[in-house]
């Protein structure tokens, strides 16, 4: 479906809405967790392993669904507002047999969007990653950087207002990595998503997020949710301040308080 | 490419220390040619008896084809429903296994007696032997898809037919093209195999393994040592069209592709 049908954002209406959601698998997964996200939030979770990072982000797309406990999503429920969002997983998951444009293509196509439209669209989203030049190229013969653009190129031709990302950067070299961060950075102050990140940098977290929250394992719950103040628009030279080194530092004790809580 | 020739060379000088040990056993063994004909016989018989054995191996080819074909497309079939659940697996799989281990020849009677000796009951023999890899290694490719993948297809909204045709079988198709190497190679032996039991429906006209036993029966040496050279000749063929095909559709996604060539 293309932005213009869908219906006016409200601004009012919060982007995420948990109240007392909680998760059980064997166990308890998820505990009574509360949480709102607001439009044009840059949100990062961290945590420990095993405190349900990954979870919270299969929560908000209704790919598991919630034990007990309500979430909302642009005011739908997370199914239902699925084609207003776009998660990016950890690897690429890039189907191998199509090239870089039918991949690029992919979510178009299952949302049967005509395909003159389609092929307009997928030009500007690769030349808005910088893969025009490798188009008709198959996955294999993409380097780990360029196939993470790629999933990203996915990710935004269906126009998300919402982005779902799992630690999607993790595998890449920390150069690339950061050069990665910049990238997404410019690409949402165009374009205004909302973006809930999970990752187990959190020099990555402070450098990209307007908000952390740190989990606690064991059940997972929230250990403390705390603003990031940090000047925008964040550029390269930010990581080399005072400021942000002491940020890093700040929230990494707040990391291993969570760990030991 | 000048390896290539070296290693092309080096088979040739095989083949020739091949036939040379051959005419050797021949003539140090006094060997009468009802029992082993020389090479060179061998070869004239092949040219004399040309066009017959080409009506042999197109015979034997056109049913294996069938047989192979058929198993492809009853296997993806089965597969397909094999892939929906684990208690479809668990039920049925113990009867592919028996698909397999029950002894081809053992069943042959049987077939023989329900559709008749002719070209029919050894292609049915070959879609029978040519099955089971299919539907194996059709399952394990459909079973086995990244899990994320799934996940990407579903936050598109897409439907169950979209996950199957434009994910699933996609992904399986590899998996396929070792099912179908496996029974390409079986093919060609179990026409030949059900050949020499329900071969023909005609007297003295017929595929690989009845001319096989015809020129047994008549102590016609020579030519069946020509049906075996044709026999190898078919085996080789299928492989290198399996092959050939395999790199076709493969070779420019996936990395275990192999080119036509022996490793």
């Amino acid at each position: 479906m293309s932005s213009q049908t869908r219906p006016v954002q409200d601004f009012a209406v919060p982007q995420i809405e948990f109240a007392g959601v909680s998760k059980k698998y064997q166990r308890l997964i998820i505990d009574n967790l509360d949480l709102t996200v607001a439009k044009g939030e840059f949100l990062s979770i961290i945590g420990p392993s095993g405190c349900g990072k990954s979870t919270v982000l299969k929560l908000i797309s209704g790919l598991t669904p919630a034990t007990s406990g309500n979430i909302l999503v642009d005011g739908m429920t997370p199914r239902n507002a699925r084609e207003t969002m776009s998660f990016i997983f950890q690897d690429p998951t890039l189907l191998p047999w199509r090239t870089v444009r039918a991949n690029a293509i992919l979510g178009l196509e299952l949302e049967r969007m005509p395909k003159e439209k389609r092929e307009t669209r997928v030009d500007s989203l690769l030349e808005l990653v910088g893969l025009s030049h490798v188009s008709r190229a198959y996955p294999r013969e993409l380097s780990g950087g360029m196939k993470m653009r790629l999933s990203i190129a996915r990710a935004l031709a269906t126009g998300p207002r919402l982005l779902l990302m799992d630690e999607p950067f993790a595998a890449l070299d920390e150069m690339t990595r950061d050069r990665m961060n910049e990238e997404l950075l410019r690409l949402r102050d165009e374009q205004k998503w909302t973006v809930v990140f999970v990752t187990h940098s959190v020099a990555e977290a402070v450098f990209l997020s307007t908000r952390i929250v740190v989990l606690a394992p064991n059940p997972g719950r929230i250990h403390s949710d705390l603003p990031v103040n940090l000047p925008n628009p964040r550029t390269a030279e930010l990581r080399a301040t005072l400021e942000f080194e002491q940020a890093v530092t700040e929230f990494s004790r707040v990391l291993r308080e969570a760990r030991s809580a | 490419m000048r390896q290539r020739l070296l290693i092309f060379l080096n088979s040739l000088a095989v083949f020739a220390a091949f036939l040379l040990l051959w005419q050797l056993i021949i003539w140090l063994g006094h060997m009468p040619a009802y029992m082993l004909p020389s090479p060179w016989r061998v070869a004239q018989v092949i040219a004399e008896h040309f066009s017959a054995l080409a009506e042999s191996f197109e015979i034997t080819a056109i049913t294996a084809t069938v047989g192979l074909i058929g198993s492809i497309f009853a296997g993806v079939a089965i597969a397909l429903l094999f892939a929906q659940s684990r208690w479809i697996r668990r039920m049925l799989y113990p009867y592919t296994l028996l698909l397999q281990t029950v002894p081809i020849v053992a069943i042959t009677p049987l077939i023989l007696m329900w559709v008749g000796a002719g070209t029919g009951a050894v292609a049915l023999i070959t879609f029978i032997i040519c099955l089971a890899p299919i539907i194996a290694n059709t399952t394990q490719g459909l079973i086995s898809v990244d899990e994320n993948l799934v996940h990407l297809f579903l936050m598109h909204n897409a439907t169950p037919s979209q996950i199957l045709f434009k994910l699933r079988l996609r992904s399986a198709v590899p998996s396929l093209f070792v099912g179908i190497r496996i029974s390409a190679g079986i093919a060609v032996i179990g026409a030949i195999t059900g050949e020499l039991f329900a071969g023909s429906s005609s007297v003295g006209r017929g595929g690989l393994g009845y001319s096989i036993i015809y020129a047994s029966q008549q102590l016609q040496t020579d030519y069946l040592f020509a049906l075996i050279v044709a026999a190898a000749v078919l085996g080789f063929a299928f492989y290198f069209i399996v092959a050939f095909l395999e790199w076709y559709f493969l070779h420019k996604w996936h990395e275990s592709a192999r080119s036509p060539e022996i490793e």
